[in-house]
């Protein structure tokens, strides 16, 4: 008796179970699986994940089949998880953005910007952040949405076998992560918006090499717009797939693209702007179909107005200070390249180290305590690619937070996931995922 | 009340949320402290109920709801415990008994219509006896343009808190995660399993008596503690 033939026979057995007789199957010959007597009714259920390259990351999924449509999905997460709320509560004040610049890696300056104004909102300096730090904030969120979109893009072309979406759409985002390395040192997990401002300025070559780099990035929008728009191919795949109306948006929680692609123009860049975005002129596009492929159109549309934001951050950029004014909350040092790397600027060691004492200990403190944050508890919200993304803070009156909760859209957004997928077929499956382009870092946190 | 140096408390009041009880300063125990530091008692406590008539459309929100509920033959008393104000947001504690039809009327009145929930937080405040944990729902009403917060609480020995699912379906996912970090019992959740943490885990960890866990580092000589064993300046 071959090994072969026993995983038959153990196939053609099966097992009693309260549901009827169940098969399991791993492994083995397809020819051997179909050689099983078949059930009554022919019901499969395939575990997809957590490892597996098209679920955009540790997302498991538990579906089940009736030939190849979909009956039922499960979304399973937590694969992810790395306890960055539970984190938080033992870090300092400031401390805590090199945390959340980790959950949703691919949105981080969102997460930043929204834990920030977070803290100003308990601390009650809103505005006092300087015009230049509030700027330089906004034109890394719109670059950011626009490098964000690209994956999103290029990922959910991968997926459905259209690989050249996806080199076109890292190509351009090549570009912006480099800019992000010049502004604030990494490609990733910057770390750079701090609460009160900025962890340093801008370098005196950013804004002439983001002005330059706009109109590549432009073009290469073109390249992925006259690939897919109107595309056959693409189309067949993505229209009337994964549709999820208003009313179930509403009743899900869903936001960002996804509740826009039902026609309504819902931005909490318009309806509750922060970051003084009233006073920036850009349109909210939308789409009637509800669908993956107007998603898709929305994410382009939304790429464009994001560039034209950055153009008009560059163009009011004014000379000032980054960090606010009030000494017992900025951060004490400026931040500089040296001979070994990036470090305190040597005149402000200088001046810790030769000719101050008090400046000496208030850089201690203020570097190891940290600021105090007045009791109570805020709700803010930003709109991250994914949609709303929110932070509730509550401070004990500490340095520390006492608890920071992250309503991650990627989270929220993944439990529409059996209602825009059961009923579909399995092919689509992937496709209407990709279409909420969820970031599992985000989702776990 | 006389400890507190807390502005925000008015004089005379009662009652008011306790976060923490501090003693001494700069974390510092069992030194042989001469400064007097040691013998500092502080209380803090979270922002107290604000008065009627509230500001702008807060006072509508809460007249509203209070009208609606009213109306339902509900006793408002019974079911507002407080409503704070603070840094310009509105906050509704609501007894735990009440969640439910009180994320009803605040959906379902036209003057109300918050529409879309932005999910469940978990808070654990062990100081305040009876009433340790804490749900904190967002609500958003995307028709007038409007967001609130509702509170409630349930004691650490009867962690229950009626489920919000069948008004906010948003709401399943969170109160499972809610429950996973921090034992709330959403009683009528359709499904109420942990979410984050492996099935088999035990404890909840986002609560004040988990602790964060870590191991000391050592770095050029020098070992520098696991996180949660470090010096805290705050208590």
């Amino acid at each position: 008796m071959t090994t072969d033939n026993l995983i038959f026979e153990t196939a053609s057995d099966g097992q009693e179970t309260s549901q009827g007789r169940v098969y399991t199957l791993s492994g083995g010959d397809w020819d051997q699986v179909k050689a099983a007597p078949a059930g009554e009714a022919e019901r499969v259920v395939v575990n997809m994940g957590p490892q597996h390259p098209s679920t955009h990351g540790v997302l498991r999924l538990i579906v089940e089949l009736e030939g190849e449509t979909v009956t039922e999905v499960r979304p399973a997460i937590g694969y992810l998880h790395t306890g960055i709320e539970k984190n938080l509560e033992y870090r300092t004040w400031t401390q805590g953005v090199t945390f959340v610049t980790r959950m949703d890696y691919l949105s981080s300056f969102y997460s930043e910007t929204a834990y920030c104004l977070a803290v100003e909102k308990l601390l009650g300096i809103t505005d006092d952040v300087p015009e230049r730090a509030t700027v330089i904030r906004v034109m890394l969120m719109e670059l950011n949405r626009i490098s964000s979109h690209l994956v999103a893009l290029g990922t959910g072309g991968l997926e459905l076998g259209a690989l050249t979406a996806m080199f076109l759409a890292f190509r351009e985002r090549e570009i912006i992560l480099d800019l992000y390395e010049l502004v604030t040192g990494l490609r990733m997990n910057h770390a750079y918006i701090r609460p009160g401002g900025l962890a340093q300025d801008l370098p005196p070559d950013a804004i002439a090499k983001i002005r330059e780099a706009i109109p590549r990035i432009r073009t290469g929008f073109k390249d992925t717009e006259n690939l897919l728009v109107g595309n056959s191919v693409w189309m067949a795949r993505t229209k009337d797939v994964g549709v999820l109306d208003l009313d179930g948006c509403l009743a899900l929680g869903i936001t960002g693209p996804t509740l826009r692609s039902t026609g309504f123009a819902w931005d909490l860049r318009k309806t509750n702007p922060y970051c003084g975005y009233e006073t920036y002129d850009f349109k909210i596009p939308t789409v009637d179909t509800a669908d993956t492929y107007g998603r898709f159109l929305i994410r382009l549309a939304e790429m464009e107005q994001s560039l034209q934001i950055v153009e008009q951050c560059l163009d009011r950029l004014e000379p000032g200070p980054v960090m606010v004014g009030d000494k017992k909350i900025a951060w004490p040092a400026q931040l500089s390249i040296g001979g070994d790397g990036m470090g305190n600027s040597l005149e402000h060691i200088k001046q810790i180290m030769g000719t101050s004492m008090e400046s000496l200990i208030h850089h201690f403190k203020l570097v190891t305590e940290g600021f105090e944050v007045p009791a109570g508890q805020v709700y803010q919200a930003v709109e991250s690619p994914r949609g709303e993304l929110g932070v509730h803070m509550v401070s004990d009156g500490g340095t520390r937070p006492y608890r920071v909760h992250f309503r991650d859209p990627s989270f929220t957004n993944l439990q529409a996931v059996p209602a825009i997928c059961e009923g579909g077929q399995v092919a689509d499956l992937v496709a209407a995922i990709a279409s909420i382009d969820p970031v599992m870092g985000g989702v776990d946190r | 009340m006389t400890e507190t140096n807390n502005p925000l408390i008015p004089q005379g009041a009662t009652e008011l949320p306790l976060v923490d009880i501090r003693e001494g300063s700069f974390g510092v125990r069992g030194s042989g402290d001469t400064s007097g530091f040691g013998g500092l008692v502080r209380r803090i406590y979270l922002p107290p109920a604000a008065n009627r008539p509230l500001p702008g459309w807060f006072e509508d929100v809460v007249s509203v709801f209070e009208q609606a509920l009213a109306a339902k033959e509900f006793k408002s008393a019974d079911v507002i415990e407080r409503v704070v104000i603070d840094r310009n947001e509105l906050t509704i504690n609501v007894n735990r008994q009440f969640i439910k039809i009180a994320m009803q009327i605040l959906r379902d009145e036209p003057r109300l219509k918050f529409e879309m929930s932005m999910g469940v937080s978990g808070v654990h405040y062990p100081a305040q006896t009876d009433a340790e944990l804490h749900a904190v729902y967002h609500i958003r009403s995307m028709t007038h343009n409007r967001q609130i917060r509702v509170e409630t609480t349930a004691p650490d020995v009867d962690p229950h808190i009626p489920s919000t699912v069948d008004v906010y379906p948003t709401n399943n996912w969170h109160e499972r995660e809610t429950y996973d970090f921090f034992g709330v019992i959403f009683d009528g959740h359709p499904g109420l399993t942990r979410i984050e943490m492996p099935d088999d885990w035990v404890g909840h960890p986002q609560r004040k008596d988990y602790p964060l866990g870590g191991v000391p580092v050592e770095y050029k000589g020098a070992t520098i503690p696991a996180p949660d064993q470090r010096r805290m300046y705050s208590r």
